[in-house]
């Protein structure tokens, strides 16, 4: 029977409480900030888009201090084995911050939101709240808490997605995505349900720990298994669970596109990384043998699925934005292979491709917002003769698509060297897995130089000489994220030595 | 002195950049400004070379220097990697008498390259910045002794070339610059494997670490024995030798990869085919015999049946091919397809003879064929056509430029006293010494008398006889009673004229020069050659 606890039990839950909340201060602050922007939406009158969006960037900068501060920290969980601060998590808050700064941003510059929106109002909120729930994915330590937090990153992207209320394509997409979303998620709480079940457990290394003192059911595990990688693999969007990306990504407000292909999917490989490598048995220890199966062999699955299916459909699509969303579909798949090779140097790996994901990605998706404030359009067919017309958006343009083929001296090229160079590692077992790479990276070049094809090799229809330049905060952020591109391809020692550190979770290393 | 050469170009693209693009003039003195003194590097480097130190491998004592020459070596990039040690790559530049032609080529190429380019009329600014990138990665290429920088140089040529093939060239040029372009880049992602399994194989014999360095590559003592691509795994080390022999066969470029060339050939302007047939196809048979060969030699000792009959197919499907064409720029883009065959049928013979004259007829290839597309630019300039038969008659109306065209075709089928024919026969000579590859080299003799005929024949059509009814140019009657010609809308002199003569003198005093005496170039070779064919013989294997 359940019994009430005892006075210095409850002395002993608000002790430690108040010993957590120490661990907790970013996202408190964060959790100010955003219900700081409510207010000052509800407050201040007039033309407040300026004001909100220069609320949340100072917000969000600030972030960035209090994270810093937690690297003297040490690493650990707390709220009782809820939440886990370590320097994987510490990772992807810099992540999501400098993420969630670059979105609003590129919102400041996308003329799109003029046109079909009065006011920004919860938009800026919404990001912020979208910062939160990633941090938290990427920081939980419990399925509860995982649930809980991918859950506040879906809501505030499927409200996001569907900003753009009288434009039936963002609606549309909105839609979609809440209906992927509902079932995916409803298919990875079965998953925890069913491992609740087996282990009693919720924490992801007391469920580690139940798995491997007791021999399970081998089918029920890869049941469950399955079950889980669908809600992961639906925030990767990798294939099969990708269905929703396409057409989310192309209706969207182009930010959001750009945010959630890069943050969104980032939270969702933190998640996919520290459930796998934490709470399964994985290759390398004793379990597989008591288990039977080798979840390693989903994963390869997945990842070869998305390489082909991404690279090889994007191939006939005629929207950039759908393009990219294929090709983001392709890169999910790559940065699979970094999981799959289960060390701390394929960890490392997956970090790099992530951050050189995040430069390409956002610097393609800014770039394609600046042409459509210029054309309106983001047609591959409006694209013709924009190098003339635009020419150092062009030139930026071209280093990220030459990023994202994985071409030197571009940082693309590091992230996809250092997975291959992970997987060559491991001997000759999986030379065919970077074989598929390297292969559908070529397939990959084909459709990326369709966009500098139209740009520069073909002259626009209605030819007129007029060169157009964005302002010049958009110039400079193009700028310097063209510059980090190139040069972090060339220099890349301190990206690599970033995550490196970060390869350390619950401050174990995987060997 | 190396980084100069190298980036010398970049540092023009970076001027040519702040320049505004009204500036035409300006834009493209900067350009050959770059050009030339890379030029004076190349003499200077040239002239600073000791041709007594071999090169290939480490020196005394693991060290490069007192093997090659000119080097640089400073740590770039250093990784911690977790368990497996670290990641280190080195800014490491060097040349030896393998490169050391192929830098002087590059340098006089490129700079012939810019003196072609001053017509280009469209975009000059962009073509310019390009062309300056494409200049110091090929350069990068030829001195680069640390496998990551040879890769990054290696792909940095890509995308450059895929523009100025696709804006700047001709009515088909989508298709043949992502043709090119795709082409390449197949072959040179499975080099990305290779170079990665290389790394985890080897160990730099001074450092005791991993090692991207070409030079400790090349000898297999440093190589771990159960490793990826160590002396065990056998069959990793075919596959490895397989994959990188292909990538660097796309570029030379080698039946059945050769599709890509005709096409990016005919739609290029004529600088970018200069550059293309000068200076790309090399880069190809350049990577064979800087890390294909020397890494894996038991590899192409087993091989070397094989290139040869590749070597042989090229040169009479080359010969075939051009004997075919229409179109003038088509047949000598055959025609290179052809030469190229020579170079690996010498590299077959695996002997020293073989080897210096496949790296002589590559010299020889670039200057030579260099000359071809320039003259082929020429007459396009003129007449807008290439089509053999809309000529005839030319030489009495354009008599230097007949005088050129036939010096320059004379050497392309190998005339004593020209530079093609020493190239040519050493590399005879080489595959007939060979065992292995005596009988392929008869049936090649077949190609010389191919090639003959296909040059012939296009001289004869295009030069001797009458006008053609349907010519490209109009006859007229001058004032001076002798019979004049002249092309529709062609401004400029009829015959060649400064510039253009600038370009093609120097080359034709090279062609003449080095065929009477070869030593300048042969001398830079031999050690090198000798030291090449002592690492790839069986002997050195058997010990290891």
């Amino acid at each position: 029977m359940f019994e009430l606890p005892s006075g210095a039990e409850i002395q002993g839950i608000i002790a430690s409480l108040k010993a957590s909340v120490g661990f907790f201060i970013p996202e408190i602050y964060l959790s100010v900030l955003f219900m700081l922007l409510i207010l000052i939406d509800l407050v201040a009158k007039g033309r407040k888009n300026n004001l909100l969006s220069i609320t949340t960037l100072l917000g969000l900068a600030g972030s960035i201090f209090f994270i810093y501060q937690q690297h003297s920290m040490p690493p650990g969980e707390f709220f009782f084995g809820m939440y886990v601060l370590d320097e994987f998590a510490l990772f992807f808050k810099y992540f999501f911050v400098l993420s969630g700064i670059l979105a609003v941003i590129v919102t400041m510059a996308d003329e799109q939101f003029d046109r079909e929106v009065k006011s920004m109002g919860e938009y800026y909120a919404l990001i912020v709240a979208m910062v939160i729930g990633m941090i938290m994915m990427a920081s939980s330590a419990d399925l509860l808490m995982i649930f809980l937090s991918m859950e506040l990153v879906s809501f505030t992207a499927y409200i996001l997605t569907g900003y753009f209320k009288r434009n039936s394509r963002s609606s549309e997409a909105a839609l979609k995505y809440l209906v992927y979303g509902a079932v995916s998620s409803g298919l990875m709480v079965y998953g925890f349900s069913l491992i609740f079940g087996l282990t009693a457990q919720t924490n992801l290394i007391k469920i580690s720990t139940e798995l491997a003192t007791h021999g399970y059911d081998p089918l029920l595990m890869i049941l469950l298994t399955l079950l889980i990688l669908a809600g992961f693999g639906y925030k990767i969007g990798a294939v099969p669970f990708h269905f929703w990306s396409p057409d989310v990504y192309e209706g969207a407000p182009t930010p959001i596109t750009a945010y959630l292909s890069v943050a969104s999917k980032a939270a969702g490989f933190a998640l996919l990384m520290r459930f796998f490598y934490i709470a399964v048995p994985h290759g390398g220890q004793p379990y597989e043998d008591i288990l039977g199966i080798d979840w390693r062999s989903l994963l390869i699955i997945l990842s070869v699925a998305s390489m082909i299916y991404g690279n090889v459909v994007a191939l006939w699509q005629k929207n950039v934005k759908r393009l990219l969303a294929y090709s983001s579909i392709a890169h999910a798949g790559y940065l699979i292979l970094g999981i799959i090779v289960m060390d701390k140097f394929g960890t490392q790996a997956t970090l790099i491709y992530l951050l050189s994901y995040f430069l390409m990605n956002f610097g393609a998706f800014f770039v394609v917002i600046l042409i459509a404030n210029k054309t309106g359009s983001e047609n591959l067919d409006d694209y013709r003769g924009l190098g003339k017309k635009m020419p150092l958006a062009g030139a930026a343009l071209t280093v990220f698509l030459v990023s994202l083929v994985g071409l030197p001296p571009t940082v693309g090229f590091i992230g996809k060297l250092m997975i291959f160079s992970a997987l060559l590692t491991k001997g000759s077992l999986y030379i065919w897995l970077a074989l598929i790479g390297i292969m559908t990276s070529v397939i990959s070049l084909y459709y990326y130089m369709l966009i500098p094809l139209n740009m520069y090799l073909r002259e626009s229809k209605q030819p007129d000489d007029t060169t157009f330049n964005p302002g010049m905060p958009a110039q400079i952020l193009m700028v310097v994220l063209m510059v980090l591109t190139l040069y972090f391809g060339l220099f890349f020692t301190p990206l690599s030595d970033f995550a490196e550190y970060s390869s350390a979770m619950f401050g174990i290393v995987l060997q | 002195m190396l980084s100069l050469i190298v980036f010398l170009p970049i540092i023009a693209g970076l001027v040519i950049l702040a320049v505004p693009s009204s500036q035409k003039q300006i834009i493209r003195i900067v350009s050959l400004l770059a050009a030339l003194a890379q030029g004076v590097l190349a003499v200077l480097i040239w002239r600073g070379y000791d041709p007594a130190l071999p090169g290939i491998t480490a020196g005394p004592g693991g060290s490069p220097l007192g093997s090659f020459q000119f080097v640089e070596k400073v740590p770039w990039i250093s990784l911690n990697l977790g368990g497996f040690g670290s990641l280190n790559i080195e800014y490491f530049l060097g040349v030896d008498g393998i490169s050391i032609t192929m830098v002087i080529l590059t340098a006089l190429v490129s700079a012939i390259g810019v003196l072609s380019s001053w017509t280009i009329q469209k975009q000059v600014k962009g073509y310019f910045i390009l062309y300056n990138l494409l200049a110091s990665a090929m350069m990068g290429c030829f001195v680069a002794l640390d496998f990551f920088l040879f890769y990054v140089f290696w792909e940095v040529m890509l995308l450059p070339m895929y523009f100025l093939i696709g804006i700047w060239g001709g009515p088909n040029r989508e298709y043949a610059a992502i043709k090119f372009f795709l082409y390449t880049l197949f072959g040179s992602v499975f080099m990305l494997l290779v170079m990665i399994g290389l790394y985890f194989s080897v160990i730099d014999p001074v450092t005791g670490n991993h090692t991207f360095s070409l030079v400790a590559m090349a000898s297999q003592e440093n190589y771990i024995k159960d490793a990826i691509l160590g002396p065990d795994n056998v069959m990793w080390r075919y596959i490895a030798f397989i994959v990188l022999f292909i990538g660097f066969a796309i570029k030379v470029p080698m039946f059945p990869f050769h599709t890509w060339l005709p096409d990016a050939h005919v739609e290029a302007p004529t600088p970018i085919s200069v550059i293309l047939a000068g200076v790309l196809l090399k880069l190809g048979t350049y990577g064979m015999i800087r890390i294909n060969f020397p890494l894996f030699p038991e590899v192409f000792h087993a091989s070397m049946y094989v290139i040869g009959i590749f070597g042989a197919i090229n040169i009479i499907y080359g010969a075939f091919c051009a004997l075919a064409q229409q179109d003038l720029k088509k047949m000598v883009a055959y025609s290179s397809i052809s030469h190229m065959g020579y170079v690996l049928l010498g590299l077959a013979a695996g002997n020293s003879e073989g080897m210096v004259g496949a790296l002589y007829q590559m010299f020889n290839h670039g200057t030579i064929t260099a000359m071809l597309f320039l003259l082929v630019g020429v007459i396009y300039d003129r007449a807008h056509t290439r089509q053999i038969d809309k000529f005839g008659g030319l030489a009495s109306y354009m008599p230097v430029y007949a005088a050129l065209v036939t010096v320059a075709w004379f050497a392309s089928l190998g005339l004593p006293g020209l530079s093609g024919f020493i190239s040519e026969a050493l590399v005879f000579v080489g595959a007939f010494s060979s065992e292995t590859t005596r009988p392929i080299a008869i049936v090649s003799v077949l190609g010389i008398v191919f090639g003959a005929a296909y040059l012939l024949w296009s001289l004869q059509r295009m030069f001797l006889g009458k006008r053609k009814a349907d010519a490209a140019y109009d006859l007229e009657i001058g004032a001076d009673g002798h019979e004049h010609i002249h092309f529709h809308d062609w401004k400029g002199k009829l015959d060649l004229d400064g510039r253009e003569l600038a370009m093609l003198v120097p080359l034709v005093l090279i062609t003449i020069f080095l065929g009477i005496y070869p030593m300048p170039v042969l001398g830079m070779l031999t050690s090198s050659i000798n030291k090449l064919v002592q690492v790839l013989s069986p002997v050195v294997m058997s010990q290891m």
